[in-house]
């Protein structure tokens, strides 16, 4: 960014002083003027919308009924008691918590490992891509049958073993996990990406430096690698918590006639306030759940952005 | 000259007035042979009547009901809708539909010539939509199957229907090959549950003005532990044998499972799938006191607030017509739902006929479950009866969960 900037002043400053200043204005209005487009869209299509179901939460909003009282705090007492919206969040964070480890941690190792393929590197990268850009309904359906007690070939694989077949997406107990299984196999591609381009950005003369100065694989992986890759990594798992806390497809079209089933033991915060607004209509209260999610989000980020960052003198 | 041309002009427009035709929108979801049928019995309705015109527009399954709940109040979308009969209610309450002119439709004639179960959408002593055609529930069974695992006769009653599903079923829990019975609980089975079993059991299901759950009581827990047993005891099946939306009736189809339960709605999917030969029976009855009930439901056709003046008169006539005996049978014979008059289901060859007779007979028995908050209420019953067969709950608690759950949604909306 600054060497481009740079080279834009090294080319305006060879112009008379008043052309350089017209130019400037006319450069700045064309650039307000192309930023106008996508900030109008924000404000239409994000901001207002937010702030139109900030004001929702406080009212009785159904809109099924005529009358749309004001309620106040309401909806958001209605909450601290509500045992189902209770089970969406226990059922969030857990996906947070197992989706985002797993994730990073695989995508990282496979992209080490793929940094050291010599033949068929594009293959390799290509599968590992292929979940991320496969249709998330298409996934579900598949892997409904791949996990199905009675035909699917991981019960098959596991009878093999002489290991008892497993209820899978079938089981309270079960569901979840294999839930966040799949959201991680598909987000890995994305993963892989990622490391894979943070990784190529890393100069070689440090490996080079710490090969000379005798230093392990292990060490030159702590001691270079990580300190190297953080804000590749602080992306990854901020946009990652972000994307577990919204989860949403995977979790419908597992078990579409039971959504979040069974026993609400796969229903995450998103597909509760789907059902409460679009299957209930009860906007305002629907909204209220929106509102604390945001919240929740917001400051998961925040603390994420200000303890993950680090800055390391290379 | 600006005088002449004003009269030309007036005169001109007069007989365009005058022949200006009414356009009605009409919605219904999207169903190939429903949509097909009503395009048929649109053009036969224009034809009868040039100076009015409908639009269909159709909306997938999934998204119909949010669909229409967003339209109707911003004064958008049709003026005469196709709606499911459970979420009459909520719509009659928020003022989205109108009670129907009793001068066109009578409340005592409406109650005399459609099947009992229509009165469920008579809410305050005004109907505010009537139906075409009407569901009821019946045993899909496998011929083939059956013969060859010894059964030779059809279940009459549920101690036979256990039997014959024990000698059916293949396989052990978890692993199935076979079902006895395609056991669901979030298909058609807990309707048969609440409306079916609860009865047989000298229960009812709800108060007189359903305001109040009554089914937790004896005959509830008798009807909760009787379906459980099902899975638990008898190990007849399992609920998702099959991934996907329709898992009983698709396992069905496949040749996987001896008998469902299942809707006459379900009967043309049916009869294309299945490459086996298959029958229809009616529900069962407990040897004990052979008591007869079924769930009966509907999809209505009510006119919206949006119709005013010319349009109102204009789908008054339209119900009138989608509601007459002639599109009643048009409908029977190219989408395959029984019809809602008395008249037509008394009528001797369809009750003997030997698909839809079981639909047919259980008609003057069939009960309609008044539903507040349709998804929700079905919730209530489907976390129930998985606390049984997925954690081990009694019975009896879960019969008290689904009461306890169901009066909630209920107090809710009696308010």
């Amino acid at each position: 960014m600054a060497t481009t900037s740079k080279l834009r002043g090294g080319r305006t400053a060879a112009r008379s002083p008043s052309r350089t200043g017209s130019l400037r204005r006319h450069q700045i209005r064309t650039a307000y003027t192309f930023l106008l487009v996508p900030l109008l869209f924000f404000l239409v299509v994000r901001f207002i919308p937010t702030l139109m179901s900030l004001r929702l939460s406080l009212f009785d909003w159904n809109i099924l009924r005529e009358q749309q009282p004001f309620v106040g705090l309401e909806n958001y007492r209605t909450l601290l008691e509500d045992g189902r919206f209770g089970q969406a969040l226990r059922n969030t964070a857990l996906y947070t918590l197992i989706g985002v480890p797993v994730q990073v941690a695989l995508g990282l190792g496979i992209a080490l490992l793929l940094g050291r393929v010599r033949a068929l590197r594009g293959l390799y990268r290509a599968l590992y891509f292929a979940p991320y850009v496969t249709p998330i309904v298409a996934a579900a359906w598949v892997w409904q049958w791949v996990f199905s007690p009675q035909f699917g070939p991981v019960n098959t694989f596991l009878t093999w073993l002489h290991l008892p077949a497993q209820p899978f997406l079938t089981s309270p107990g079960q569901a979840l996990p294999t839930t966040a299984a799949l959201v991680v196999w598909q987000n890995l591609g994305f993963q892989v990406v990622l490391f894979l381009a943070g990784l190529a950005a890393i100069p070689r003369v440090y490996y080079e430096a710490a090969e000379i100065d005798g230093a392990s694989g292990g060490q030159a992986f702590r001691k270079i690698t990580l300190p190297l890759l953080n804000p590749t990594i602080v992306f990854s798992v901020v946009t990652g918590t972000i994307a577990y806390l919204q989860l949403f497809t995977q979790v419908v079209n597992l078990n579409f006639t039971d959504q979040g089933g069974p026993l609400g033991s796969t229903m995450t915060v998103a597909l509760y306030i789907y059902q409460l607004a679009f299957g209930r209509y009860q906007m305002g209260y629907a909204s209220a759940v929106t509102v604390v999610l945001f919240l929740i989000i917001l400051l998961i980020t925040l603390l994420q952005l200000r303890f993950l960052t680090r800055r390391y003198d290379a | 000259m600006r005088k002449f041309l004003t009269l030309a002009l007036t005169l001109a427009a007069v007989p365009t007035a005058a022949a200006a035709p009414v356009t009605l929108t009409y919605w219904q979801y999207d169903f190939a042979s429903k949509v097909d049928t009503m395009n048929k019995l649109i053009a036969k309705f224009e034809a009868q009547n040039p100076d009015i015109k409908i639009r269909q527009e159709t909306f997938p399954y999934d998204a119909y009901n949010q669909k229409v709940a967003s339209s109707v109040p911003a004064g958008q979308g049709p003026d005469v809708v196709n709606l499911f009969y459970g979420w009459l209610p909520q719509y009659v309450d928020s003022g989205y539909l109108q009670p129907l002119p009793a001068r066109d439709f009578p409340v005592a004639q409406v109650d005399k010539t459609f099947v009992p179960m229509v009165q469920t959408s008579k809410i305050g002593g005004q109907y505010y939509a009537l139906p075409t055609s009407v569901r009821t529930l019946a045993v899909f069974y496998n011929k083939d199957l059956l013969r060859q695992s010894g059964v030779l006769t059809p279940p009459r009653t549920w101690e036979d229907f256990i039997a014959a599903a024990q000698k059916v079923v293949k396989g052990a829990p978890p692993r199935f090959t076979t079902l006895g019975f395609g056991i669901q609980p979030d298909g058609q089975d807990y309707h048969v549950v609440r409306e079916v079993l609860v009865r047989q059991f000298g229960g009812s299901p709800f108060s007189k003005d359903g305001r109040q759950v009554a089914y937790d009581s004896d005959a509830g827990q008798k009807a909760m532990s009787f379906y459980t047993d099902l899975f638990t005891k008898y190990k007849l099946g399992t609920p998702n044998f099959f991934p996907g939306n329709n898992s009983y009736r698709d396992a069905f189809i496949a040749g996987k499972v001896g008998m469902i339960i299942d809707g006459s709605f379900a009967v043309s999917t049916i009869q294309k799938g299945a490459k086996f030969n298959w029958g229809v029976v009616p529900l069962p009855v407990l040897k004990g006191n052979n008591v007869r009930s079924n769930f009966g439901s509907y999809w209505v056709n009510g006119i919206t607030k949006n119709a005013r003046g010319d349009k109102l008169a204009a789908s008054v006539k339209f119900l009138k017509f989608l509601t007459s005996e002639d599109t009643q049978r048009t409908w029977l014979q190219s989408v395959g739902e029984i019809p809602a008059s008395r008249k037509l289901s008394n009528d001797q060859q369809l009750r003997r006929d030997p698909v839809y007779g079981p639909f047919v007979q259980a008609l003057p028995f069939a009960h309609s479950t008044l539903f507040v908050d349709e998804a929700g209420q079905r919730k209530a019953w489907v976390d129930a009866i998985n606390t049984v067969i997925l954690q081990g709950a009694t019975p009896a608690s879960a019969v008290k969960r689904a009461a306890a759950d169901e009066q909630k949604i209920l107090n809710g909306y009696y308010k």
